[in-house]
């Protein structure tokens, strides 16, 4: 049994925090780069990706938010099943996020769903723990912004409507978000589990990098294909028009019920913020 | 690109064409979902606004904290389409201009014209180049709410797209 103790927990968590609030991923970095290259010279869409290239390397030479929305503070945890942490996990975790969004100037977001009084420190996170094999702790934040989660949805498919149900939903799903989102937008979409399980599956596939396909050729197919129908919907960087709406669809699956077929789509916006670290 | 300054002149209003990019400097007042629940919720009561709307521009957001030094931390556009419940209303009280991200209701194109206002679309996201934007950022009402309590900003060079002009025409294609 290897012991980690609680405060080795929350330093982790402020640092990824941090990190992941002062930037975007490389990766979307580099699909922002391409898309901007694809749209008309002097276009609204043009006009938009440029200043969303420019914000991010403001953003990272002046270490400032590169959104001002900072986002719920979602944590995925991979636990070892040989780890003994010492303290609370989830204490640990929340006073991590505390410390970094008050440190670092970033807006505290959450609030009471009724009252809508603001809890002032931006807790409590969102934790997801998953029991591993090893002695290992993995910890990815992802702080996600309402912008688009708000454009999110779930829809219990039948059987019957398979791959093809699948695609509508994603695709409908992004037409119906619009402009809203901040296009061009990722999907992480599950596919399969349960009603729960489902939307926590298009939350980690946010977790991959857009680019990247799923090792299943059919599920990558999908992707694909996805991927090619929102961008001929036109909706475009921002809602101005143009080539680019989507810069990724991820997905991934789990078994489900003979009697269902459930699909998350999880909007991200083009502000794709995401870091891990092992412990 | 188009400069303007804020508060905005009518005849400059007319004359801008939804789809062109502008450049803002001057004062808008921050304002989003808690605040203009708040305003409502005044004017239903019949009471004063703590601040007048005639001539003004709203800026859908809720900045990062300022860090030292700074006039505010980062601050892009919030979607807009969650005020449109409250814009006409407004509207109707002499607001003159909106800046936000995002399309709005049938409704809220509507009043834009009747009232011969204005929605700027700003960049979503790009919070970093916005927040440096601001000069100076002065709390004016209802500091309990935090990064939604209004603020009146003084800007430099705020890039925009006209997104609905005055006449109600609009950048964003018709509702899907």
């Amino acid at each position: 049994m290897r012991t980690v103790r609680a405060e080795e927990i929350e330093q982790t968590i402020c640092g990824l925090a941090k990190e992941a609030c002062l930037g975007i991923i490389p990766a979307c970095e580099r699909a922002l780069t391409e898309a901007a290259a694809r749209e008309k010279e002097g276009s609204a869409a043009r006009f938009a990706l440029e200043t969303v290239l420019q914000n991010a390397q403001t953003a990272r030479e002046e270490r400032m938010p590169v959104c001002q929305d900072t986002g719920y503070a979602v944590i995925l945890a991979e636990i070892g099943q040989n780890v003994h942490i010492e303290g609370s996990f989830a204490d640990a975790v929340n006073r991590g996020v505390r410390r970094a969004y008050e440190e670092n100037c970033f807006r505290k977001s959450v609030c009471d769903p009724l009252t809508r009084v603001n809890t002032t420190d931006n807790t409590p996170a969102a934790i997801h723990t998953e029991l591993t094999e090893g002695d290992r702790v993995r910890l990815t934040f992802l702080p996600k912004g309402f912008g688009s989660e708000n454009m999110s949805r779930l829809y219990m498919l039948t059987p019957s409507q398979g791959t093809e149900g699948i695609l509508r939903s994603i695709v409908e799903t992004v037409r119906l978000a619009g402009s809203r989102p901040c296009p061009p937008v990722v999907c992480g979409v599950g596919i399969g589990g349960t009603f729960d399980t489902c939307a926590l599956l298009a939350k980690k596939a946010l977790t991959r990098e857009p680019g990247l396909h799923h090792p299943r050729q059919d599920i990558a197919a999908i992707e694909r294909e996805a991927l090619a129908r929102i961008n001929a919907l036109g909706i475009g960087p921002q809602g101005f028009g143009g080539k680019t709406t989507a810069l990724g669809v991820l997905c991934e699956v789990a078994p489900t019920h003979i009697a269902g077929l459930p699909v998350a789509v999880n909007i991200q916006c083009h502000c794709m913020r995401c870091t891990s670290a092992e412990i | 690109m188009k400069k303007l300054t804020l508060p905005l002149k009518q005849e400059e209003i007319e004359n801008l064409r939804a789809g062109e990019s502008v450049s803002l400097s001057g004062t808008l007042l921050t304002g989003r979902d808690c605040a203009h629940k708040r305003i409502c919720e005044m004017l239903d009561r019949g009471e004063p606004l703590p601040f007048p709307l005639r001539g003004e521009t709203i800026y859908y957001a809720g900045p990062c904290p300022a860090p030292a030094g700074k006039a505010c931390g980062s601050c892009g556009p919030t979607t807009s389409a969650r005020m449109d419940a409250y814009a006409p209303r407004l509207l109707e009280l002499g607001l003159k201009g909106m800046v936000g991200k995002g399309e709005r209701s049938e409704e809220v194109r509507a009043a834009i014209a009747n009232t011969r206002a204005v929605y700027f679309a700003a960049i979503g996201g790009a919070g970093a180049l916005y927040g440096n934007a601001v000069c100076k950022s002065e709390l004016i009402a209802f500091p309990d709410l935090l990064s939604e309590a209004v603020y009146r900003f003084t800007v430099k060079d705020f890039p925009c797209i006209v997104a609905i002009d005055c006449r109600g025409e609009t950048i964003y294609k018709p509702s899907l």
